[in-house]
């Protein structure tokens, strides 16, 4: 659809909407495959296998044990398995999106065809922004945090546990509205902040920025949640003995993280809520007239967007701080310095949000003092990567699959702080502002950085988790296809963007730079042989799993989730354990302490309920009323939420004990997993 | 490695499992089994400072684009400081009346403590009765949200403070209903506590609203 034609049925749009049905029109405006063969497909595709799932679901009658045993749990570990199962399923959406910008560009540099029209590719490449960061970056390092975090500091669950489903439930809710978004109406045609004016109604009047803002606000409300959540259990839940400074690393990041999460999905919120209102209630703070101000928008969303970036980065630096001394058999180097280059990042990602818009004029004295932060940022990082160097050195490495992935991001990661560093340079950044640069640097820091570190964990927890390792052999395919992958995808773009070629252009005239777009596209294409061997992994392991088992502590580990079975009983710890040492599992296995065998006593456990799932549907519902401005469906689906929410706290019957001969029982069957509700 | 910054071992050496029973003791123990009641109000309070932020950006907003009146009218045309003080008077008092309820909860007097719930609720709807009067005001006078970025950031704000004060008095209709139900319970007291927390906050908000908003509107 042109903008044009779409402008001039605004208003019919805004204010003449059906009682009933709202903006859904029964037609190819609401239902684009009905018209175009690239939706249509992809479409088809998804709903024979949707029918082909929820088929298999009904055959094996999984749906009551899914619902009683995963859906309604408010167990931290199963809730950060179902972080990281959405992560994976958003992620191969998000590739098929970037798959499909490459492919585009490659033949469109050629001269050869057009594999998309312009404003479509305008929401592949905003609907890619906005999954990879909100629904796959931040489910995994949820998923992680969720899962890794109470486990390392001995606790039997986070500090409110009804809480933690609920937040998981909302961050679905959000990536609902997004899928739903393929195949009814359209998505934001704004990239991944959805700047004013452009985003404001004049120029979209379409409800891809109402997908965009309302499946935000829902999930934002959930992470926001988490964020207050994981800090309070790091803060109140931690063992007997576990000092700040004899923390494990990771909880360490995970702590920081939260606290930059509380304290920016907020501004978020806000901002977001700001230009609903613009949208819906006709007020001013962006608009071109009456006094609104668009730089207001870009300024707030930075002041949430430049910490998001360590929101995603630092749980996985966490992550890499437990691989490190792990598989090198030795303490972690500077532990001290590795808990202040932390915090001081976390206090530092606050104030250069400026960095992002250093064109838009703010004077030479405000951009330095940004410039000059923003590099400043990269000394505790440094720091970082010399402790791990130097936690290496002389260290007995052995290279298994996290280890590898470690190294991976240590040199990928550190190309990508570097160009960062040159973007910090306000003059520089004058040159190189929205051009392909800039997409190679985030993606070499998001990729090398926060994905490889994803990776890393995953084969590095999996064994916690389930009780065997993860296939070496794919997990090797994977990892060579997916490092050799970004390579060839990213360090074109570097090239392009050094040579003026800006983002979000769907097509050139020039076909100098073919070449390019194609190397990027085999980089691309690795980079999918590379995800396709990571699900090849998983399900090779699951099949192979019993050569793959392996025993509580397969890694030689040093924290506390290792002290217990794994998988771990659903209570975590029978007995909790008291620290003495930084690396407590590590000073427990010196001592040759190990798991008491008898006097078990009741274990004081949450009950599981439906409530979450049940008000984020209701809540998903309320957001595709309020985009389609079926206002019926919205107000109802409010209210019914707002009385589900009430009546929920009427149950006080929150918690129970479980008996200590149960406790017994699965702890000394030898295969807790089978005992447990695993 | 790790040993040499271990604490030294306690008398008897190192007990790495807590092994006796906690529930033994009620507020004995050194372990996590009563996070609730203090865990609760950490979270409650970090919820608030989040909720603090959500205003911080409000008022930000009406800083930068509040002078911005798009030739239509400004605070001193609008603002009718004789009512609005009368409202910011409703609010101060509610924050009083609360606190007596809260006294009266920790001397377990349950029917005194209810009393002066209802009359702090009273309170709480006599201001938004004045606000939605002054917006119905406002409406009437073409000075609704998108007259001129000024009004839209002060019907945001002004909106803002007067949505949570309808939620906190909903949640306080509810509140009652469960402190008749179940009595002065751990978990009851745990709630009014936190909506004392919520409702004292909405006070401090809107004393930041009365004086930058208001005050400042009229006196500039």
């Amino acid at each position: 659809m042109a903008n044009v034609h779409a402008i001039a049925e605004a208003a019919e749009h805004v204010n003449n909407v059906h009682w009933l049905w709202g903006k859904i029109t029964w037609d190819a405006h609401t239902f684009p495959f009905l018209y175009d063969p690239i939706i249509a497909v992809t479409f088809a595709g998804v709903i024979v296998a949707t029918l082909a799932l929820l088929g298999a679901l009904t055959y094996f009658r999984l749906w009551g044990y899914l619902w009683t045993e995963w859906f309604t749990s408010i167990d931290h570990k199963k809730i950060g398995i179902m972080y990281m199962v959405l992560a994976v399923i958003m992620m191969v959406r998000g590739f098929a999106d970037a798959l499909l910008m490459r492919v585009h560009q490659a033949l469109a540099s050629a001269g050869l065809f057009e594999l998309l029209p312009a404003y479509h590719y305008d929401q592949v490449f905003t609907v890619h922004g906005v999954i990879m960061i909100f629904f796959v970056a931040m489910p995994f390092v949820t998923g992680f945090m969720n899962y890794v975090m109470p486990l390392q500091i001995g606790a039997r669950d986070v500090a409110f546990p009804f809480l933690n489903n609920f937040s998981f439930w909302l961050t679905v809710s959000g990536a609902v509205l997004i899928m739903i978004s393929l195949f009814v109406g359209e998505f934001a045609a704004t990239g991944w902040l959805a700047y004013p004016p452009l985003s404001g109604l004049e120029f979209s009047p379409g409800v891809g920025v109402d997908y965009y803002l309302w499946s935000l606000n829902i999930a934002g409300i959930g992470t926001t949640l988490s964020g207050i959540n994981l800090v309070v259990t790091i803060v109140k839940m931690r063992a007997p003995g576990m000092t700040w400074m004899k923390m494990p690393v990771f909880v360490w990041t995970t702590l920081c993280t939260n606290v930059l999460i509380v304290a920016t999905f907020p501004v978020l919120a806000a901002t977001l809520a700001l230009l609903t209102a613009d949208r819906y209630l006709g007020t001013h703070f962006f608009t071109n007239d009456m006094g609104g101000s668009a730089m207001m928008y870009v300024n707030l969303i930075w002041i949430w967007g430049h910490p998001e970036v360590y929101i995603l980065t630092l749980p996985v630096f966490g992550i890499f701080s437990e691989i490190v001394p792990t598989f090198c058999k030795k303490r972690l180097f500077g532990y001290t310095s590795m808990v202040y280059a932390t915090c001081v990042i976390m206090i530092l990602s606050y104030i250069v949000w400026l960095h992002h818009f250093f064109t838009m004029g703010a004077g030479a004295d405000v951009n330095s003092f940004f410039g000059i932060t923003t590099m400043i940022i990269s000394i505790p990082t440094g720091a970082k990567l010399f402790n791990w160097l130097f936690t290496m050195y002389k260290g007995r490495i052995s290279y298994e699959l996290p280890m590898m992935w470690t190294v991976a991001f240590m040199l990928t990661f550190t190309i990508g702080g570097m160009t960062g560093v040159l973007l910090a340079v306000p003059p520089a950044d004058y040159v190189l502002h929205n051009s392909l640069f800039l997409i190679a640097h985030f993606h070499n820091v998001i990729i090398g950085g926060v994905v490889f570190g994803i990776f890393a964990g995953i084969n590095y927890w999996w064994p916690k988790a389930f009780g065997f390792k993860l296939d070496p052999f794919w997990g090797k395919v994977s990892f060579w296809n997916w490092v050799l992958g970004f390579w060839f995808a990213f360090m074109p773009l570097y090239i392009l963007g050094l040579m003026g070629v800006t983002r979000r252009i769907s097509a050139f005239e020039d076909t100098f730079y073919a070449v390019y777009f194609f190397v990027a596209l085999l980089g691309a294409l690795m980079v999918g042989a590379g995800l396709l061997a990571f699900i090849v992994q998983i399900l090779v392991s699951i099949l192979k799993r019993e050569e793959l088992k392996c025993g509580d502590d397969p890694w030689g580990g040093r924290t506390l989730e290792w002290a217990t079975t794994s998988p771990p009983p659903y209570y975590n710890f029978a007995f909790s354990p008291r620290v003495y040492a930084l690396d407590a599992f590590h000073h427990m296995k010196e001592h040759g302490a190990t798991r008491p065998t008898s006097g078990f006593v009741p274990i004081h456990m949450p009950h599981y309920t439906g409530s979450g799932i049940i008000i984020s549907g209701l809540l998903t519902a309320m957001g595709f009323g309020l985009i389609f401005h079926i206002w019926w469906l919205a107000g109802i689906t409010f209210l019914a939420s707002v009385v589900w929410g009430i009546a929920h706290t009427f149950n006080y019957n929150r918690d129970y004990y479980v008996p200590a001969d149960e406790v017994r029982a699965i702890e000394t069957a030898g295969n807790p997993a089978a005992a447990g509700a695993e | 490695m790790a040993s040499s910054i271990a604490s030294p071992a306690p008398e008897g050496g190192y007990q790495f499992y807590v092994t006796e029973d906690p529930h033994h003791d009620h507020h004995g123990g050194d372990d996590e089994e009563h996070h609730h009641e203090t865990g609760t109000m950490l979270g409650f309070w970090i919820y608030l400072m989040s909720d603090c932020l959500i205003f911080g950006i409000l008022f930000a907003v009406y800083a930068v684009v509040g002078q911005n009146y798009a030739a239509g009218p400004s605070p001193a045309d609008l603002f009718e400081i004789d009512k609005i003080l009368l409202a910011t008077f409703f609010l101060l008092f509610s924050s009083i009346t609360y606190g007596f309820a809260v006294i009266n909860m920790q001397q377990k007097k349950q029917n005194a403590m209810m009393f002066w719930l209802i009359i702090t609720g009273l309170f709480g709807f006599g201001f938004l009765v004045m606000e939605v009067l002054e917006f119905e005001h406002l409406w009437h006078l073409g000075a609704g949200p998108g007259a001129s970025a000024f009004l839209s950031a002060f019907w945001t704000l002004v909106g803002t403070h007067g949505l949570h004060v309808t939620a906190g008095s909903i949640w306080l209709v509810v509140l009652l209903v469960q402190v008749k139900m179940h009595g002065l319970t751990e978990a009851n007291i745990r709630r009014i506590l936190c909506l004392s927390l919520f409702w004292h906050f909405l006070d401090l908000i809107w004393i930041g609203v009365f004086s930058f908003v208001y005050l400042t509107g009229v006196l500039l």
